[in-house]
């Protein structure tokens, strides 16, 4: 196997997207990536049997247009990388067993990478900050295929929420927090949901945000009180950790005491102040974070990175608590296959050994296995 | 003719069959559980692709079992089929998964001229199909299949899984209460379909159930 430039091919269905990517190293060959989302409109949400119906029609035909836009064939692949978690089980199955068949069938080493380290490790690759999607992103992350030392990660998007700490990418990743109930990304579909605004509710609320006023309305900041919150020096339970739950209940509140009262609802201004309530808490709870654990660099990934606000807000803090954001051109913080494929040549260029062909996909994978062993 | 069959409808199954074999049967393997299908098919595939001393370039045409049976299971045979039969460049068909119990109860002495398939569809339903026998045919399909409570089936005598885990209202056959689709019996029942010139499925799954997705109704009030 080339173990200095490898060409790994990687396999995503944790969520919605059936992704396959290719990389040679660090240099990114082709994302390709089939989307379900357009059947999950009329529901509001994904729904996993749904989405794992749309992986298994869906797998075959991404994976033959990778191969074809790489202009690489499977007999050129050195090593192939499935996520095996964290994700929605079901849809994850459809992934792991489309791989191990790809891996019996090729006979290549096969890695069961970590979702949300994936989403990290697409950072490494040499992207063209020019091209097309990615104009004005701030890219280059890896140096030389180093990531800087003190690195952090946040990630937000509909399936999660974290903040991480990368001392290394291939061995050694903490999670600092995450959400206790919904994601982010959860919170706004709902939300677009209470405000008849339709899915997906992100780019919907970001959009009517922009004519509100953030300040009309005061929506809560949730796990900020002191008992959760702790000192630096003695942290409470969930000092880094966010929910997003009794958000989502306060605007339903909100949105029925205007109609109880005969009021027309302030629809912009309601979507305005529950993004600010939802962007200003990730936000400060992940500075902090940074702050607290020397984090130098932070990386923005996850769907919830295209938000407007979300990217100003975190530029504004991290650039004034002197920490440096690198956000990936958009297509690559979606989820995808190609995050996987860069996770993966990580593995394969330190040296770390596959992980066979029996593991089990694992929906609730913790972040310090960034690969299973065999 | 050389088919790697698979079938993950229930348990986990794989078999390699041959119509130059001695029964038809090159080498085959099948789990007892019904849950751990990711984990299990493909070393199993592996190990008897090694053990039968075949590589892929010696398989000329791959079957999967199409269901019905339990979504997620069921998903982890078909996507690994579709995946060698990419890879390697080969046909792929699909059967309906029952016809492997059908063409064992044609086999054994004492199979009915009509008869039910039954296997476990879980939330207190089955999976089931009826078929006929006449004398050296095949079992033929004909009604089915279908997702219903036990207790709706037609009364005939019933073979499978399904038909012992509700033997109180099935005429259930003692010798086959435990019996599960097996892909040793679908690849057998593909190569004797092939061979007198008649059709199989595609891959398409017969999940029969909807996906259980709600549209959402009006709003629940908070307050
Ligand atoms: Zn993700």
């Amino acid at each position: 196997m080339n173990s200095s430039q490898p060409l790994v091919l990687g396999i995503e269905s944790s969520c919605d997207e059936t992704g396959v990517g290719i990389v040679r190293g660090t240099t990114l060959l082709t994302n390709t990536v089939s989307s379900s989302m357009d059947e999950h409109v009329r529901f509001g949400g994904v729904i996993p049997e749904i989405a794992s119906r749309a992986h298994l029609d869906a797998f075959v035909p991404t994976l033959r247009q990778a191969l074809a836009d790489a202009d690489v064939t499977l007999a050129d692949v050195d090593a192939i990388a499935v996520t095996s978690g964290p994700g929605l089980a079901g849809a994850l199955m459809v992934g792991v067993c489309a791989a191990k068949a790809l891996a019996v069938a090729t006979g290549k080493p096969l890695y069961a990478i970590n979702h949300l380290v994936a989403h990290v490790g697409v950072g490494l690759l040499d992207v063209n900050p020019d091209g097309g999607a990615a104009a004005g992103a701030a890219v280059g992350l890896g140096h030389a295929g180093r990531l800087p030392e003190n690195l952090g990660a946040l990630l937000v998007s509909g399936g999660h929420t974290e903040i991480l700490k990368i001392n290394s990418i291939t061995s050694d990743v903490r999670l600092l927090g995450s959400t206790i109930d919904d994601a982010a990304g959860e919170a706004y579909d709902k939300v677009a949901r209470i405000l008849g605004l339709g899915y997906p509710g992100g780019p919907a609320i970001d959009k009517l945000a922009r004519t509100g006023n953030p300040k009309a309305i005061r929506f809560p900041r949730g796990l900020s009180q002191p008992k959760y919150m702790g000192t630096a020096e003695e942290p409470g339970k969930h000092r880094y950790d966010w929910s997003f739950s009794g958000l989502k209940t306060a605007v339903a509140r909100c949105v029925e005491q205007f109609e109880a009262r005969g009021e027309e609802v302030p629809v912009a201004d309601v979507a305005a102040a529950f993004q600010e309530a939802v962007v200003d808490v990730i936000t400060s709870k992940a500075v902090l974070a940074c702050r607290e654990h020397g984090i130098k660099d932070v990386l923005l990934g996850g769907g919830v990175a295209a938000n407007s606000r979300l990217r100003e807000l975190t530029g504004q803090r991290c650039s004034s608590a002197g920490i440096r954001l690198h956000v990936p051109p958009l297509e690559l913080c979606t989820d995808n296959g190609a995050m996987v494929a860069a996770l993966g040549a990580q593995l394969v260029m330190a040296g770390i050994g596959p992980s066979g062909i029996r593991f089990a996909p694992d929906s609730s994978m913790p972040v310090t296995a960034v690969s299973l062993p065999a | 003719m050389l088919i790697l069959a698979i079938d993950t409808s229930a348990v986990a199954s794989a078999a390699l069959v041959s119509d130059d074999a001695l029964e038809g049967v090159v080498a085959s393997f099948s789990t007892e559980d019904t849950r751990s299908h990711a984990e299990v098919l493909a070393p199993g595939i592996e190990d008897l692709l090694a053990s039968a001393g075949v590589t892929g370039r010696d398989i000329d045409a791959i079957v999967t079992g199409v269901g019905p049976g339990p979504f997620t299971g069921l998903r982890s045979g078909i996507a690994t089929a579709r995946t060698l039969a990419f890879v390697w460049d080969k046909p792929l068909y699909g059967l309906m998964s029952l016809d492997a119990v059908a063409l064992e109860v044609a086999e054994s002495t004492e199979a009915a001229a009509e008869f039910l398939v039954v296997t476990d569809a879980r939330r207190k339903e089955v999976y089931w199909a009826r078929y006929s026998l006449a004398d050296g045919q095949l079992p033929q399909l004909e009604d089915g299949p279908h997702v219903s409570f036990a207790a709706d089936l037609p009364d005939l005598p019933a073979y499978g899984a399904g038909a012992g885990l509700y033997s109180d209202v099935l005429r259930a056959d003692a010798g086959f209460s435990n019996e599960q689709p097996d892909a040793l019996y679908l690849g057998q029942f593909a190569l004797a379909r092939l061979a007198s010139g008649k059709q199989l499925l595609d891959s398409t799954p017969l999940y029969l159930r909807e996906s259980d997705a709600q549209v959402p109704g009006p709003r629940k009030r908070a307050l």
